[in-house]
């Protein structure tokens, strides 16, 4: 096989133009396979990151209010919902809160070690809930306690009240305190008073999926506050429950006052939620994947409809090889060596394109480096994909017979 | 001949049709691709006020500090209310207005059976209207003299008013909102200009994109009746210990935002220089602990730094015209194939006095057949992808996306166009037949 390199470059020189059209064809599908499969990956990692939370049994109300209510009012408006709520057949349990996981923004507070320190070490979400927050959205306590019920307090909005105590998430205790030692430690929410970590949470996801949350993804804390007036009521079903739940909470909501606002889109559960969350994400990985598919199939097309041309040209000289005591596997090896030969020329423009490409993708999107195993599985897959597409034609070069060479085009 | 150049072009689509099948579907798969992503691009980058894109600016302070910025030395994207009112009651500016998106509750007059509503809207000053070309269905915006009188005064969308009025003139009549009455000075015509340029800085307008705001009432009276922000607040780590609705109004959060019509440049400049003596004066009054930050953008520099267009459509437009390239590649190397294979014809024809002139158009004329075909199925590809735009983009964007009478012809043009341009190399190699050998070797 290797014998035959030298007379194959120089039959290549005889049709430049198929094969640099082959090679370049070759070099950029790979550049663009390549860093489309990156895409994907890095997709698919993002929509598949774990929220905390027991996303099956979960529906979350955007609650309005239609009149202003007075902070008491309000107060007490909400503390009788909540009663209502928590005594729905079906309902485990039932809170009020400013925000929810993937919910797609809200509430981020800059937090500080000590008082005057003016350039924050995290920029965690804050969820505001009661003594119910834990066991409604399902996430796990893994140190310390619990908020104790004279712990919590109303919050009314644009009230900047620094609760005395916080349940912190493990990410962001382990990125205040590497050593480990955040329970029972003070953090400052650029403020003079101090908030003492009194529990740690395994895992709770952020509000915000976007690029400048995901340096502080998992850092969440929540304040023993209930948000009253506009808010969001969050409910855990039990098991199997949700779809009963949400019919009869608005019902409920609306029975105990009737001057508040639910809108038909204000009812979430959590595949709506992700869904909504990751649409672009999903979207994205679904379109690239579209992508590399006709991209692959339009390059083999080429390559097939390319070579077999070549193979009718030279049928003539292919029946005199044959005449002269060529093999058929000899011809059948020609022609796929051919490729490779062209295949690996297209490869080693491609991988240089792919990382040029993802350079300067890398430079205007935010996006990571590509790493090398893409390249070369783009690289293994192109060379395949090539060998594959040149089997046929060459499988039909193999058959033409040394009767060939006597005969006139 | 032209016409018989056509018409053996068109034969000849039928003469190797599986070569023929392979190119029409690399033209319109990859066309399509390109007008697809290419209509989404066009949709939310377009200049949304094209004839005063140059005037309209919107002036930014920086209100927190070096330390606390969350972008290296940029200031805030939004004022606060000490600066927005300080700034509008300089009024330095030919026209200029503050204002912060507000959801307010209607409840419906006639009592019975109708449940409150949530609509979206601004608490603006009396200039948004004219700044921003707000067309009038009924009546109009209101004075500065309403501005500075707290008037209970609103303006309200079409779609609201046809929900309430059933489309009526309803200028003069009460609405209700969150226990409050305004007597409506104007019903708008239908307004949605996408982006959303003058409001990027709310959280909820995804990337500029929304649904049209339904109400305006005047920011003082806003204010007067507490009505918080349904926007975005940022308080950018700086303290704000004075809690309440006093010490949040008062505080360093910004959630305002500001926009100022200049029209010279020299205007422009003086507005400039009065920013920073304002900054300055702030520095001084020891305010602000650090030199004057100041920026002052029109609408295109400002759509520009907010990153209005967002990166999934710029990157699936990149790899979409990369995948074009491929597929016209592609074309090159078949139509090669396909035009070689008649060497021999062509040969036949030189030798019968054919110029080369005549091969060229010949060939060409074949190509475009191909590529007019192309263009055919990439308008239908074109057509079930948009579709599909849905999947890939935030519904808002998505929705902007269409395929109109002007997106076809491009498709069919860009098609052709790049046939003939994929054309030029095979029929230069076709053209070069010699007459003589061809005929020599058969």
């Amino acid at each position: 096989m290797m014998l035959q390199i030298k007379p194959i470059l120089s039959a290549l020189r005889r049709h430049k133009a198929g094969a640099v059209l082959i090679a370049l064809q070759t070099a950029l599908t790979l550049a663009i396979v390549c860093n489309a499969l990156f895409i994907i990956q890095q997709r698919v990692a993002h929509l598949s990151a774990p929220s905390g939370i027991d996303e099956a049994n979960l529906l979350v109300i955007e609650n309005n209010w239609a009149s202003k209510l007075s902070k008491d009012d309000a107060d007490a408006q909400q503390r009788a919902d909540l009663i209502a709520l928590r005594q729905l057949p079906g309902v485990h349990n039932a809170i009020a809160s400013n925000s929810y996981p993937m919910r797609g923004g809200g509430w981020d507070q800059f937090i500080t070690l000590t008082p005057d320190q003016t350039t924050a070490i995290g920029d965690p979400a804050v969820y505001l809930g009661d003594e119910h927050f834990l066991d409604t959205l399902g996430v796990k306590l893994i140190a310390g306690r619990n908020f104790r019920p004279d712990e919590i307090h109303p919050i009314a909005n644009r009230e900047n009240v620094m609760p005395p105590v916080t349940i912190v998430t493990k990410a962001l205790a382990d990125k205040l305190f590497p050593d480990g030692s955040a329970l029972g430690k003070s953090i400052y929410a650029m403020s003079s008073t101090p908030t003492v970590i009194v529990g740690i949470v395994d895992v709770l996801q952020t509000q915000s999926l976007e690029n400048w949350q995901m340096r502080n993804a998992y850092q969440s804390l929540i304040w023993p506050m209930r948000q009253v007036g506009d808010a969001y009521y969050i409910l855990r079903a039990e098991p199997g429950q949700l779809a009963a739940v949400r019919q009869a909470a608005v019902k409920a909501l609306y029975a105990q006052n009737r001057m508040r606002i639910i809108n038909d889109d204000g009812v979430l559960d959590y595949a709506q939620i992700r869904q909504q969350a990751y649409d672009s994400d999903h979207g994205m990985a679904v379109l690239m994947g579209i992508i590399c598919v006709v991209l692959l199939a339009i390059t083999a097309a080429g390559i097939v409809g390319l070579t077999s041309f070549w193979v009718g040209q030279r049928r003539k000289q292919i029946g005199v090889r044959r005449a002269l005591g060529a093999t058929k596997r000899d011809i059948l090896s020609y022609f796929l060596t051919e490729n490779l030969l062209i295949g690996i020329a297209g490869v080693m423009i491609g991988a240089c394109l792919a990382i040029g490409m993802n350079l300067w993708m890398v430079s205007h999107f935010e996006m990571a480096r590509l790493s090398l195993m893409y390249v070369l599985a783009g690289i293994v897959l192109l060379l395949l994909l090539g060998q594959g597409a040149v089997l046929a034609p060459a499988v039909r070069a193999s058959r033409v017979s040394p009767v060939e060479a006597t005969r006139s085009v | 001949m032209f016409g018989y150049y056509v018409q053996l072009g068109v034969r000849s689509l039928g003469r190797n049709p599986w070569l023929t099948a392979l190119m029409v579907m690399a033209i319109g798969f990859g066309v399509a691709a390109s007008m697809i992503t290419y209509s989404v691009f066009r949709a939310v980058s377009g200049n949304p006020i094209p004839e005063k894109s140059e005037r309209l600016h919107v002036p930014q302070l920086d209100n927190w500090g070096p330390q606390h910025a969350r972008s290296l030395g940029e200031p805030p994207e939004a004022l606060t209310y000490t600066d927005s009112t300080a700034l509008w009651k300089a009024h330095q500016a030919r026209m200029q207005t503050i204002f912060y998106e507000v959801t307010l509750s209607v409840i419906p007059e006639h009592g019975g059976g109708s449940l409150p509503f949530n609509v979206s809207g601004y608490a603006a000053t009396g200039d948004f209207f004219q700044m921003f070309d707000v067309p009038f269905l009924y009546g109009s915006g209101w004075s500065q003299a309403d501005d500075e009188g707290h008037a209970d005064v609103a303006v309200i969308g079409r779609s609201l008013n046809e929900r309430l009025f059933q489309g009526a003139n309803s200028v003069g009549r009460e609405i209700n909102m969150r226990g409050h009455s305004y007597r409506i000075v104007g019903v708008t015509d239908q307004w949605d200009p996408k982006p959303r340029y003058f409001d990027l800085f709310s959280m909820f307008t995804v990337n500029g994109m929304g649904d049209a705001s339904e109400i305006y009432v005047p920011f003082s009276k806003a204010i007067d009746l507490k009505i918080d922000t349904g926007g975005r607040n940022s308080c950018g780590g700086a303290s704000s210990l004075n809690a309440g609705w006093d010490g949040w109004l008062h505080g360093e959060c910004v959630w305002i935002s500001m926009w100022v019509q200049l029209d010279t440049p020299t205007e422009t400049e003086s507005y400039r220089e009065y920013l920073r003596n304002y900054a300055a004066q702030m520095q001084q009054s020891g305010r602000f602990a650090w030199a004057p930050n100041i920026r002052l953008r029109n609408v295109t520099e400002w759509l520009d730094y907010e990153k209005v267009v967002p990166p999934e459509s710029r990157i699936s437009l990149i790899v979409a015209l990369g995948f074009f390239a491929i597929c016209l590649i592609n074309t090159i190397g078949l139509l090669l194939a396909k035009f070689m294979r008649r060497a021999a014809e062509i040969g036949v024809r030189r030798a019968l006095g054919a110029s080369r002139r005549e091969v060229y158009l010949q060939f060409l004329i074949e190509a475009s057949t191909v590529g007019l075909a192309g263009g055919v199925l990439g308008v239908l590809l074109t057509t079930i992808g948009m579709f599909g735009v849905g999947l890939i983009f935030e519904p808002q964007i998505a929705k902007l996306a269409h395929l109109d009478a002007s997106l076809v012809l491009l498709t069919i043009v860009v098609a052709m166009a790049a046939t003939v341009l994929a054309a030029f190399y095979p029929t230069w190699k076709a053209a070069q037949v010699q007459p003589a050998w061809q005929l020599k070797s058969n």
